[in-house]
């Protein structure tokens, strides 16, 4: 092991930056990080121990403790609950003679939940040793249980258990015009790097993540900063669930990501970039890799790039199983090899960024659009959209449809035009912008895609009239509790007690007041939270609230109070140990029951 | 004097210092009973509850008796109060919360030092323990809470007269203790 | 002319450089804080110094003072919700003060009075949480941790050691020490180290003072936390230290 690690660290430049890289490395191995580990790299990479283990415990694919020689996750989306994900899980438990959550007795294999791997036009889903995936059923959940029974090496596995495709089924400005390699760049160059800022600023192009920030503006402020050294960071850590845009464009399209963010290093004037690749989407690694090579042997990254004296050149780092990554500083903090825990702002990364020097953080197709406009110039992609939102947008849609995939549309599109195209009948809602956007009742369906109406980051789920919306919220409430960076007091103990609350009602525990003091903590935890992960941890609940109060009534007991707990269960153990079977070693739930 | 207001006390999961700490407004004890009425309460020996005015709770919920103790008390009392730290979060009984039921009993009724005869104790006489100790809230509505351990003579002396003198019972900044 | 905000209407000068709450401190304005020391770098992980700055709702000890800008910090809805940001630390650990020897020298329980916080309003987590007894002179209860890494400060920035670090995520998090053993006991800190006395809570006690000074005659037991606290910010980083914890360092310096 030694060895291994020696030669892991020295690849990595004994870089404490590379933590990450380096810890994916010895998990993959050995599928923990062992303590000889720990204590070697703490001297190899000049960092304390305690600051290694911060990290090894923060993110959900590091393990202090041995999991199975096959880690098997499946995914906890709703989307694949939809499709029949928890059948799925006791059948695989059950086939592999392993209880979720654990590792089975003989160490070969550990299975548990993972949070949505983006694979929700394909699911149910899952990841084996890192790789996804895709389309599993009780074939498929067979068939694993024997490879696995039988120790087959995962590179003998048959290909279509890892089969994941793109399902485009609409193209528009973005999706349609495959630029030319290089082509971007060139236009760049002839018509000078302020003059496409003008272009990209005419544009009218906004950030794709979700919160809208204009591109032009975020560039510009970032080229004006003193600080010489600046970087460019491409965000492709999605993971909000329901969305997978990011996935599709860096497999068609990554050249022309890689060309945006090429694009921005020249007119901010960075020599270096980083693509941030969520952990869930390591099946992309090394084409993404490959497609770099032939850049740089095709002149368009390295040194003197189209001899224009531009210098540049992009690296891949993987993340490891943390939502909160997706925050821009916690990926920063994340890329400099530390816990992704968000940082106070300000100063904002243009300012001080990765490593405390400026830098632009910017969605995948953010860059895909800037290195199209750099191309056909920004009135092209002004002309489309409405007054505020300007272009198109890809979605990434899921759930209740004929054709789950990936959706582009003009800003202004209604959500009834885009759920006719999908295939969607009987919808019941559509959460737009995933968990942490908005749901939206079948009353709602002539609003309209746009910043100024209903803003997303890609994520549209469509439910069907035969969906528990409650179910929808739990699972999302659900999984912001288990994201939550616990930074904050707010957020911290806020999604744990929100968390407790919904499932109190959900369970038919609640009260008369339970409401009131469930809409109470959502606005405390949307008011105070650090980062936008607590801001918007409570609108899965807060929306619904707004739109289905009488669903949640219906949950409740018509009495004026219920204990938040099973009281007769809370005796159980009391009982079975005094062996005591009489009335009295009950208690009812309420008084009423007595009657 | 029909119209005394009608107060009763009881302890769950508590040590009785709460009540002990009431006992501590002294010679104020002559004023109170001149406007207040004890129902049931270990100072009269009353088995159960009449109708009240106000009912003051010592102690977490710990057993399944606690349990019904604590529901007579809310079925009869218009206000109900948890006095000191064990109604309101637990207390020092709660200590063993993060200890499994099963090893406690263990400890103490089969294999701890000193344990003669191990049996655990079974009776229908018994209250059966429930898992965790509770704080009084999760188990019925109250509203109103005197903190400390025990809340001092002053605390019940001022939260009492604030009632029965019909203000909303306040606590002021030096009242306020956890300990 | 120098620059000023205004907080509750008071208009207050600042300098370049100063947070809200550096220059509501200087002015003599108290904002309820627990992650919060003027000497070390501000954390903002509490929220309890919220104010609303311009309408926003901000972190006090990490947004920079900036001229003009209208300050709100004792409302009624600040203060409400302060009120249940308490409760909350208060729940998700174990906060039994009666057998605690922090108390009436805790900083969380002292903001719990000046908020006259009565109840723990929220259900209790009752969390298992490691203690660790095996240093001779310090002892530390995790279930009392708010996770204000005033102590991983501490030992980075004045002991010029790095004995303490948060791990691990949410509602998980926990306070690691510096050892390959990982407890106390192998790691550099010493019991007249400042991140042994910085805790806002009962989470990092000095073994064998805790009942030197008696129940009732405690710092909070008179003083109300805002007093003790501008009392303390701006001075001599050792007057920064509540009294009776001062005492105590110099009862340990003293035993040695």
């Amino acid at each position: 092991m030694r060895q291994f690690i020696q030669d892991i660290a020295e690849n990595n430049h004994y870089q404490a930056t590379h933590l990450l890289q380096i810890l994916r490395q010895i998990q993959s191995r050995y599928h923990y990080i062992p303590e000889a580990a720990i204590e070697q790299l703490s001297d190899s990479l000049n960092i304390s121990r305690t600051q290694i283990i911060s990290v090894i415990e923060f993110y959900s694919f590091f393990h202090l403790t041995p999991k199975g020689q096959y880690e098997l996750l499946i995914s906890d989306s709703i989307t694949d609950h939809m499709l029949g994900k928890k059948d799925l899980l006791d059948y695989l438990a059950d086939k592999l003679a392993v209880t979720v959550g654990e590792v089975r007795e003989d160490g070969l294999v550990s299975l548990d939940n993972t949070s949505c791997t983006g694979m929700c036009d394909q699911g149910p889903a899952g990841l084996v040793n890192g790789y996804a995936l895709t389309r599993l059923d009780r074939p498929a959940c067979d068939k694993i249980a024997e490879l696995i029974n039988r120790q087959k090496p995962l590179n003998e596995w048959p290909a279509e258990l890892f089969q994941v495709e793109d399902n485009i089924y609409k193209s528009g400005l973005l999706l349609n015009r495959q630029i030319k390699q290089g082509a971007a760049l060139s236009s760049t160059f002839s018509r000078g790097v302020k003059e496409t800022l003008k272009e990209i600023d005419k544009s009218g192009l906004r950030g794709r993540g979700g919160a809208g920030f204009k591109t032009a503006i975020k560039w510009q402020f970032c080229s004006e900063e003193p600080q010489t050294e600046r970087y460019v960071v491409c965000n492709a850590d999605e993971g909000e669930p329901g969305t997978f845009k990011d996935r599709v464009l860096l497999n068609s399209y990554a050249d022309q990501v890689f060309e945006g963010m090429t694009v921005c290093a020249a007119i901010i004037g960075a020599k270096q970039g980083f693509l941030y690749l969520r952990g869930e989407y390591l099946h992309l690694h090394d084409k993404l890799q490959d497609i770099l090579d032939q850049r740089r042997q095709n002149g368009l990254l390295g040194n003197n790039i189209q001899n224009a004296g531009v210098d540049f050149d992009i690296e891949i780092c993987l993340g490891a199983g943390a939502y909160i990554c997706g925050e821009e500083s916690a990926l920063i903090e994340s890329l400099e090899g530390k816990a992704g825990i968000p940082r106070n702002r300000p100063p904002y990364p243009v300012t001080q960024g990765y490593l405390g020097k400026p830098t632009v953080v910017n969605n995948v197709e953010t860059f895909l659009a800037a290195a199209t406009i750099a191309v056909n110039g920004g009135d092209w992609f002004a002309d489309i959209g409405t007054e505020k939102s300007k272009g198109t947008k890809i979605l990434s849609i899921s759930g209740d449809c004929a054709r789950p995939g990936i959706y582009e549309y003009p800003f202004g599109t209604t959500i009834q035009t885009i759920l006719n195209e999908c295939g969607a009948v009987d919808v019941l809602g559509v959460q737009v912008g995933g968990p942490s956007g908005t749901f939206i009742s079948n009353q709602e369906f002539e609003r309209k895609l746009a910043f100024e109406d209903l803003a997303t980051g890609g994520s549209f789920i469509i439910f069907n009239s035969s969906r528990n919306i409650l179910d929808a919220v739990q699972n999302f409430t659900h999984f912001f509790a288990h994201e939550s960076c616990g930074f904050c007091t707010p957020c911290r103990v806020g999604t744990s007690l929100l968390k407790k609350q919904m499932d109190k009602i959900v369970e038919g525990h609640g009260s008369a007041g339970d409401i009131v003091a469930l809409e109470e903590l959502c606005q405390l935890v949307k008011n105070y939270s650090h980062c936008g992960l607590g801001q918007t941890a409570a609108n899965p609940i807060l929306t619904t609230l707004e739109r289905y109060l009488g669903l949640y009534e219906s949950q409740l007991k018509e009495i004026s109070f219920e204990p938040g707990f099973d009281l007769d269960g809370a005796l159980e153990t009391a009982r079975r140990m005094a062996n005591r079977y009489d009335a009295g070693a009950h208690l009812a739930q309420t008084e009423s029951e007595h009657e | 004097m029909a119209n005394k207001i009608r107060v009763a006390t009881t302890s769950l999961a508590g040590c009785f210092g709460c009540h002990m700490s009431f006992l501590d407004i002294d010679e104020r004890m002559l004023q109170l009973v001149e406007v207040v009425e004890f129902d049931r309460s270990p100072l009269t020996d009353i088995e159960h509850c009449t109708n009240c005015d106000i009912g003051l709770i010592e102690g977490g919920v710990c057993n399944s008796e606690n349990v019904h103790v604590l529901r007579e008390f809310r079925n009869n009392c218009k206000i109900l109060v948890a006095v000191g730290a064990c109604a309101i979060n637990g207390g020092l009984p709660a200590l063993r919360n993060h200890i499994p039921l099963e090893e406690c009993l263990n400890e103490a009724y089969l294999d701890g030092i000193g344990v003669e005869n191990p049996q655990i104790p079974s009776d229908i006489e018994l209250p059966l323990l429930l898992n965790q100790v509770h704080p009084i809230h999760e188990v019925v509505k109250i509203d109103y809470f005197l903190p400390g351990c025990p809340p001092s003579a002053d605390v019940f002396w001022k939260f009492l007269t604030d009632l029965i003198e019909g203000r909303e019972p306040s606590l002021p900044y030096e009242l306020v203790h956890y300990d | 002319m120098s620059k000023t905000i205004t907080i509750d209407g008071k208009i207050i000068p600042f300098e370049e450089g100063q947070t809200i709450m550096d220059a509501a401190m200087a002015a003599g304005i108290y904002i309820p804080h627990l992650c919060h020391q003027p000497e070390f770098t501000p954390h903002g992980s509490c929220k309890l110094c919220t104010v609303k700055v311009n309408g926003r709702n901000c972190s006090a000890c990490t947004f920079p003072a900036m001229d003009g800008q209208d300050v709100l910090s004792e409302t009624e809805e600040l203060i409400d919700d302060r009120r249940k940001i308490t409760q909350m630390l208060f729940v998700e650990g174990n906060h039994l003060c009666p057998g605690c020897e922090k108390t009436g020298n805790c900083q969380l329980q002292a903001v719990g009075y000046h908020l006259n916080m009565l109840d723990n309003h929220f259900p209790l987590f009752y969390p298992d949480r490691e203690i660790d007894a095996s240093h001779p002179d310090v002892m530390i209860d995790q279930s009392r941790c708010i996770f204000c890494t005033l102590c991983v400060r501490a030992s980075q920035q004045k002991d010029g050691k790095n004995v303490f670090a948060i791990s691990g995520r949410g509602i998980n998090k926990h306070l690691i020490f510096n050892a390959e053993s990982g407890l106390l006991k192998d790691t550099a800190l010493e019991a007249t180290d400042q991140a042994a006395h910085i805790c806002p809570t009962g989470a990092i006690l000095i073994k064998r003072t805790g009942y030197q000074v008696p129940i009732g005659e405690r710092i909070y037991d008179h003083k109300q936390i805002d007093q003790v606290s501008l009392a303390s910010s701006g001075s001599r980083p050792d007057e920064a230290l509540p009294p009776s914890l001062a005492v105590e360092t110099e009862h340990v310096k003293h035993g040695e």
